[in-house]
């Protein structure tokens, strides 16, 4: 079995990453991006039994920092 | 003074925060990110800057999970002194002993360069070697330095004076100009910028000395 983890930087939290790839985008003539977040995707394979719950203290513990980012928890 | 420097894979400024200690008049011990105690007697652990882990997940993110940091955790909270300088300010945050967090630059570039800072507090065996309100020069070098915390946090570390040092010329996008700050009992020093690379006449800088003076004054003793 394997899970998804999305992390992405908080609402309010300055993203200058994702600021500079639609700058970019709009250079490229891609009209109309209004904003770009820009987060990761971890996947973890795991042992039968694992609980979503084990995969959210994982987060909490080190995949994400919840100063700044919050996650979403996806078993596949 | 006995002082701890802890070296991970990827450390860079180990040794030179280990001179500018030794400079200072310090014992000092290299503890590798493996070890699980703290050699006996030591005052003061010292977190580099480098790119532990390479940086990967989030910077300071894996070595503040590494075994030494458990100690280095503990030691604080028996009241030991902790000092992290940039990566060493990242790993602060990530094990919580620091609140916030390092975001990457505003400009997104590496900056490497010396800045002013201004004296914020001389309250801290820390920054007591300092006039408040007077400016030290002291390099930066660093990719992730734009420090973050929620508005209430800043306001806490304002009001209860635990702002150690401001950039004059915000470099990097840092809430509040905010260039290094101190735990509640002002035993822990976090900060971006490196005093150990403004600690001797061959650095081009001397401004760093006063910090690590003031530190062996005052736990020469301990």
């Amino acid at each position: 079995m394997k899970a998804r983890v999305h992390v992405m930087l908080k609402n309010g939290v300055l993203d200058p990453q994702g600021e500079a790839v639609r700058h970019a985008l709009g250079a490229m003539g891609f009209d109309g991006v209004k904003g770009v977040r820009q987060g990761k995707v971890i996947e973890l394979d795991l042992a039968e039994g694992t609980s979503e719950a084990d995969v959210e203290a994982m987060c909490e513990k080190l995949l994400a920092n919840t100063v700044i980012e919050s996650y979403s928890v996806e078993m596949v | 003074m006995h002082a701890a420097v802890v070296v991970f894979p990827g450390s860079n400024c180990d040794r030179d925060l280990a001179v500018a200690f030794e400079a200072a008049g310090a014992k000092v011990s290299m503890v590798w990110h493996k070890d699980t105690v703290l050699p006996e007697g030591v005052d003061i652990v010292g977190i580099p800057g480098g790119f532990s882990y390479g940086d990967y997940l989030r910077c300071g993110a894996i070595a503040a999970n590494s075994p030494i940091c458990g100690e280095v955790a503990a030691h604080a909270q028996r009241g030991g002194y902790v000092m992290g300088i940039c990566n060493g300010f990242q790993v602060l945050t990530e094990t919580g002993l620091l609140p916030g967090a390092l975001l990457r630059n505003a400009g997104l570039k590496y900056i490497c360069k010396t800045v002013g800072l201004r004296v914020m507090t001389s309250d801290s065996d820390f920054t007591s070697g300092y006039t408040v309100g007077s400016e030290i020069n002291i390099p930066i070098a660093h990719h992730d330095g734009n420090y973050f915390a929620d508005a209430d946090t800043i306001a806490r570390l304002q009001g209860e004076d635990r702002v150690a040092f401001t950039y004059t010329d915000n470099p990097n996008g840092a809430q509040a100009d905010i260039a290094g700050i101190l735990s509640e009992n002002r035993r822990v020093l976090g900060m971006m910028p490196h005093p150990e690379r403004a600690a001797d006449a061959g650095h081009g800088g001397t401004d760093g000395v006063a910090l690590f003076r003031a530190l062996a004054g005052a736990l020469v003793t301990a």
